[in-house]
């Protein structure tokens, strides 16, 4: 090796001018990337950012009643707090009186104990007519709740201005009065119901649609162009074609006085009065589901399948192989990669679909996200809302970033 | 596919009974679509094949449904179409832009940590809708954009870049870098390099990332649903409106006009998909 340095034409060593120019592409490369990146950040991912807050936030309550909170530090909870707790109370409550906004508090309160609607309402109108000083004793003449120890550990637990209760109340737990998670009553335990069952959906249409794509994709996959061609636009077109358009032709097929229930009369499997169900419950959700989600599954399988050279096979048999053995042996692991990418697809998307699971699905066949939509539209707990969509956000990102380790992103495949 | 002659009878049960299985699930993918389609042009109030209709008369059949979809007093139509086509538009020129610039930063070999922004690129297509959607609208009622088409072409260029960026990346791996550089070495700036030399080979793939990004607007109800006041009204919010409280025959006439539009969408990204194999030399 020659110790000289190799100069290039502007005179610096060629290591220095490479590096010079791999430097210049790297940031050009990057500058191309930063429009879409800086937009992406602002308009989604700080969104999502702001709505994890959203969920833990609890500075609503901390910010109206500042005084109350603030005297209530020292204390412990074992017996009734003394004088300026009470005083900060009577400040606090007088000032949300005069700003007409103490309606806010009485929802956030009663979540934390149920008696506190009535007792703040009637403590805000008789306030006016408190006198200076001994605010204890004319509190709890107010209302002997307010000399109930277990009111005002209450409302020293809403003190904080974070909480998690919102994830709590999502995975069917509540605190209870000494801030240990409990699990809410027998009753009442309905989110556990939906988690359980959109998992179900989601694990269930995969496998469905694994069991219809497989065979078809091997069909698409082997057929001559010419045939294949013509059979792959049976699989484009519902692909191509609007989510409701499908999701309303499912309502048509699955309606009481629909085509598949004339079908079934007609076979003789059911009486005519009595056609069976199989729309507005599970059922429904699954067959509609399978059938619009199935694409998704048949290009990953069809685009790995194609590259499998079909000698393997021939080599397989002439070696002794039954069809069968060669099959499991040969074609089937080679076909592994695109299964993964297409059950984790299917799972992701089954997993957060809104629309077809709130037209066909009725009460028994709806999933988490209608839940979700139902809290941002309808009971307005936008808080609950996020808590709920933070959760199915890590579930959905988890499964997305075995998806890119296995399969990485840029093999995913469109038409 | 034909059987050769010596084909064991067991071999043969099994073929056919996975030929026929495939023809089953073909039929599964396809035929609800075709329901779709006679009962548009039922002359009945209800959505049911009538007698007259199974008996191919006629007067079992009419136009009277898209006549109601056109001119009919209450509805929505007419405006929904407009709205969903200006935002589609918006949305299509924006996602197609931010993803092709970005597709071209990501293809090249000195981007760092490819990988991760490409993750990152790619996740509004993966986060289920109804979490963007919240999201956003918590976003856009903060700027103030909540209720404005501005706010809807803005969320939807979000829903459609990574389709951009998939198909364009796709197509760039077949690209030949030494034309690029032959037209540097002949003199061209980078800028005209890339509208006479770049663009025109990576067309294909841009155009079906536009077309996906055109549908995908065009077809999007969730997130429209936080974000739209009455003026936004688009397509398919009409649709799940009416899809909610009844089946009206008028949303069949509507669901065929879109079938028909799809199927135009589909053969012409089928087109698209062929000429960009033949101009990168990708014969399968």
């Amino acid at each position: 090796m020659s110790k000289e340095q190799i100069l290039s034409s502007d005179g610096l060593p060629l290591e220095v001018s490479l590096k010079k120019a791999e430097r210049k592409n790297k940031l050009k490369a990057v500058l191309l990337v930063a429009p879409l990146f800086l937009f992406i950040l602002i308009i989604y991912v700080f969104p999502i950012g702001d709505m994890l807050f959203r969920s833990i936030d609890d500075r609503m309550i901390t910010n109206m009643l500042p005084k109350t909170f603030k005297a209530m530090e020292k204390w412990d909870g074992s017996e009734l707090p003394d004088e300026p707790v009470y005083q900060g109370l009577y400040e606090d409550l007088t000032f949300l009186k005069e700003n007409k906004t103490y309606g806010k508090i009485i929802a956030r309160l009663n979540y934390e104990k149920s008696g506190f609607s009535s007792l703040i309402k009637k403590t805000v109108r008789k306030i006016n007519k408190f006198e200076e000083g001994n605010y204890k004793e004319q509190f709890i003449k107010v209302h002997k709740r307010w000399g109930q120890s277990d009111y005002l550990v209450a409302l020293k637990n809403a003190a904080p201005k974070w909480t998690y209760a919102k994830y709590l109340k999502g995975m069917d737990r509540k605190f209870d009065q000494d801030r240990n998670i409990i699990q809410v009553d027998e009753d009442r335990r309905i989110h556990k119901i939906l988690w359980l069952r959109t998992l179900n959906v989601a694990f269930w249409v995969t496998v469905f649609c694994f069991i219809l794509a497989y065979p078809i994709s091997h069909l698409l996959a082997t057929l001559p162009m010419k045939y294949s061609n013509l059979l792959m636009i049976c699989v484009l077109l519902p692909f191509w074609t609007s989510l409701l358009v499908r999701t309303s032709s499912w309502m048509v097929l699955l309606q009481q006085q629909g085509p598949i229930n004339d079908l079934i009369v007609w076979i003789g499997l059911a009486a005519d009065d009595n056609r069976p169900e199989l729309m507005y419950n599970v059922i429904g959700t699954f067959v509609a589901m399978t059938q619009i989600l199935l694409p998704f599954m048949v290009l990953p399988l069809y685009s790995v399948m194609k590259t499998i050279s079909p000698s393997l096979m021939r080599a397989g048999k002439s070696l002794g192989g039954t069809p069968l053995v060669s099959f499991v042996k040969i074609y089937f692991p080679l076909t592994i990669p695109g299964i993964g990418a297409g059950c984790l697809l299917v799972f992701i998307l089954a997993i957060g679909y809104y629309i077809t699971p709130a037209l066909v699905g009725g009460a028994s066949g709806s999933l988490i996200s209608n839940t979700i939509a139902y809290h941002m539209k309808s009971s307005l707990d936008w808080a609950f809302a996020s808590a709920l969509g933070t959760m199915l956000l890590v579930g959905v990102l988890t499964i997305y970033w075995i998806y890119n380790k296995l399969v990485g992103i840029d093999n995913i495949k469109l038409g | 596919m034909a059987l050769p002659n010596h084909t064991q009878l067991n071999y043969r049960i099994w073929h056919y009974t996975y030929l026929t299985f495939c023809g089953l699930v073909f039929f599964f993918l396809i035929a609800p679509l075709f329901v779709i389609l006679p009962l548009s042009f039922n002359a009945e109030q209800y959505i049911h094949f009538s007698a007259k209709m199974l008996a191919l008369d006629p007067e079992g059949f009419s136009l009277r449904w898209y006549e109601d979809m056109i001119y009919g007093t209450k509805n929505p139509w007419g405006l929904a179409t407009k709205n969903s086509l200006i935002i589609a538009f918006f949305a299509t020129i924006g996602s197609t832009i931010l993803g092709t610039v970005a597709a071209l930063g990501l293809s090249s070999r000195y981007m760092p940590y490819k990988a991760a922004f490409m993750a990152l690129l790619i996740s509004p297509m993966i986060v289920p809708l109804i979490i963007s959607g919240t999201a956003i609208f918590f976003f856009m009622a903060k700027v103030g954009l909540a209720a404005t088409h501005t706010g809807i072409i803005l969320s939807h260029i979000i829903l459609g870049t990574p389709f951009v960026v998939i198909t364009v990346t796709a197509t760039l791996t077949g690209f030949d870098h030494s034309v690029t550089r032959a037209a540097a070495s002949l003199g061209s700036n980078p800028v005209n390099t890339f509208m006479k030399i770049t663009l025109p080979l990576i067309m294909p793939g841009v155009i079906s990332g536009a077309l996906f990004a055109f549908v995908t607007s065009f077809d999007e109800v969730v997130v429209v649903l936080f974000l739209a006041g009455l003026e936004n009204t688009t397509i398919p919010i009409q649709m799940w409106v009416g899809l909610r409280e009844q089946l009206s025959p008028t949303i069949m006439a509507v669901a065929t006009c879109l079938i028909v539009m799809s199927t135009l969408i589909l053969v012409s990204a089928e087109l698209l998909r062929r000429r960009s194999e033949r101009l990168r030399g990708i014969n399968r």
